[in-house]
């Protein structure tokens, strides 16, 4: 992994001066800041029964949907569009390497764009003083932990979603279905389709609770690590990860 | 000390298929340290794919290919650390400067930071790209965007380098440079160029190789395909006189030589012949002799040199003849 390193910092420089992360960047903090706002007001009308840290990180999928396509669609398509990753795999690098480089921006990024959502807690800290009703650190820090572990799920996708498609826009589409269909697509099996009640369909039953992710959000944020769910990320991430690689290898055979 | 190995590139019955499509079909050839071998080929004749089973990017269906003693199939990290690409279309990322570009090239082919700069400086000069340097690639013109890629191949002072098409799309200004700066390569680096423009071949190139159809069809020197495909000398003559006696005179002079195409006399009364000959010696001056004495009034005689184009098309035409014969 000698050019993890060149690829690493050579994709964080792109990023940041690319005009999509900014998009991305304003529109995330500009959405969770209303929302914030908003869970404030609801909270000055009349006394809530979880915290303002529970409620915030509620919403998660919102931006998830959104910024991940925005962060990853280019990472790879934009390369196979331009040609350059001919030149980028004809230099003493690995196509692990590069993936895993790419990979490793946009899920740093993505982690900076959710840590610049902790200015919220500290300018309600500084309004709200020591109130530990309204700034619970449990679940604020549960909250973080969940959105970190999870993101590595999520950025994953979004690169092999980019590893996938010959286009930016298809990439950045198929991200936002792939995430929308292991999140809502999830929720709605887990929760409301009685279809899989059937005995014969149990261990389909099992499979879809445990990648429920609003489960996961739930006992994050109540300050429960289960390491099941962490293990369910790390594996989903690794497998999307290695799917990745073996796209782009087989795309190159492709010529 | 023992010698280093003389052969740079050794390429044995390489194919390559793309879903039963035959794009590279048993090629064979070699390529000595520091020459500059030009790949001359129809389009879908196999150069790009050649070229890109060279740089390790991609396998070959069978056959064995080394750079400079190392196997593409079992070391490609090894061949890849002595081989500079330039690939078709020369893609760049649009949105970095030019000296940032070379220098994460420069990171990713390995060349250590303390001697990157010093030697960005370098290939900048040499491609004349040091004006440019902090200009973003997206809004360079096509001459400066082939420069930098030539600057980009060359930037880790790689053994062997491997461009395709390095002029195309390029105006004749910038052909030139380019071309001088390929040729400042030479005895230095292997060079491997493609191309479809032909005297930009037979300047920059000591060695052509045609290949039709994925198979070469010819390889040598110019001067060598000339004589091997096109198997004849041809003189332009200009002369005044009675056009019956002039093929007898011929043959009696070399019975090889005799008149392909013959013109009509002018208004003052020369006319214009092509004479053909087997003979690849410089016959020439004993023929202007031979004409002279027999009171023939001679305008001009000249060797005509038959371009590499001439050697291209009859080498394609001989393979697609072999080709429709099967």
């Amino acid at each position: 992994m000698k050019h993890f390193w060149t690829i690493f910092s050579h994709e964080i420089r792109m990023l940041l001066v690319s005009p999509g992360t900014y998009v991305a960047a304003v529109f995330f903090l500009a959405t969770m800041g209303f929302m914030f706002t908003g869970i404030l007001e609801a909270y000055s009308h009349a006394p809530q029964d979880a915290s303002p840290a529970i409620m915030f990180f509620k919403y998660f999928w919102f931006p998830v949907i959104f910024m991940v396509p925005l962060l990853t669609m280019r990472c790879l398509a934009e390369e196979r569009r331009l040609g350059t990753i001919e030149t980028l795999l004809t230099t003493p690098v690995t196509t692990p390497e590069v993936v895993l480089g790419k990979y490793g921006a946009a899920y740093g990024l993505y982690l900076a764009l959710w840590g610049a959502t902790g200015g919220f807690f500290l300018i309600l800290k500084n309004f709200a003083g020591n109130s530990s009703r309204l700034l619970d650190p449990g679940p604020l820090a549960g909250g973080y932990v969940f959105v970190a572990v999870s993101g590595l799920l999520f950025i994953a996708i979004g690169v092999l979603a980019s590893a996938l498609a010959r286009n930016q826009a298809v990439a950045g589409f198929l991200c936002f279905f792939m995430l929308s269909g292991l999140i809502w697509g999830d929720n709605f099996l887990a929760r409301d389709a009685t279809l899989l009640n059937r005995e014969a369909l149990h261990p389909i039953k099992a499979a879809v609770d445990y990648a429920w992710i609003f489960r996961h959000y739930e006992d994050f944020t109540r300050g429960v690590v289960d390491a099941r769910q962490v293990i369910f990320y790390i594996t989903g991430t690794v497998l999307a990860l290695i799917f990745s690689i073996l796209s782009v290898e087989a795309k190159q055979l492709q010529g | 000390m023992p010698e280093p190995d003389p052969t740079a590139i050794v390429v044995s019955r390489l194919v390559k298929s793309y879903a039963g499509v035959i794009a590279v079909n048993d090629i064979s050839f070699s390529v000595a340290r520091g020459e500059i071998l030009g790949l001359l080929g129809p389009n879908g004749a196999g150069k790009s794919t050649t070229m890109r089973i060279l740089t390790g990017y991609l396998p070959a269906t069978s056959g064995n290919v080394n750079v400079c003693g190392f196997a593409v199939t079992t070391q490609p990290d090894e061949v890849k650390r002595r081989v500079g690409y330039m690939p078709e279309n020369n893609p760049l990322p649009d949105d970095m400067r030019v000296s940032e570009y070379l220098y994460f090239r420069g990171r990713l082919k390995e060349v250590q930071r303390r001697k990157l700069g010093s030697r960005i400086d370098e290939v900048l000069e040499l491609c004349d790209l040091k004006r440019i340097r902090h200009k973003i690639i997206g809004r360079l013109s096509k001459g400066y965007r082939q420069r930098v890629g030539i600057a980009e191949a060359i930037l880790a002072e790689p053994p062997v380098i491997i461009m395709d098409e390095p002029t195309i799309g390029l105006d004749p200004h910038q052909i030139l440079i380019v071309r001088d700066l390929i040729a400042s390569l030479r005895g230095r680096m292997t060079v491997i160029i493609s191309s479809h423009i032909l005297p930009e071949i037979e300047v920059t190139c000591d060695r052509v190789l045609i290949i039709n159809q994925g198979r070469i069809v010819a390889q040598g020197t110019p001067a060598d395909l000339r004589r091997e495909i096109l198997g004849q000398t041809t003189y332009a003559l200009e002369y005044a006189g009675d056009p019956s006696r002039l093929p007898a005179l011929l043959s009696a002079f070399e019975p090889s030589l005799h008149v392909s195409t013959q013109g009509e006399p002018d208004g003052s009364g020369f006319r214009a012949v092509t004479l053909t000959t087997g003979r690849d010696d410089d016959l020439g001056e004993t023929l202007l002799r031979t004409l002279l004495a027999e009171n023939l009034r001679v305008r001009s005689l000249s060797r005509a040199q038959p371009t590499l184009e001439d050697v291209f098309l009859a080498a394609t035409r001989r393979s697609w003849d072999v080709v429709d014969k099967k």
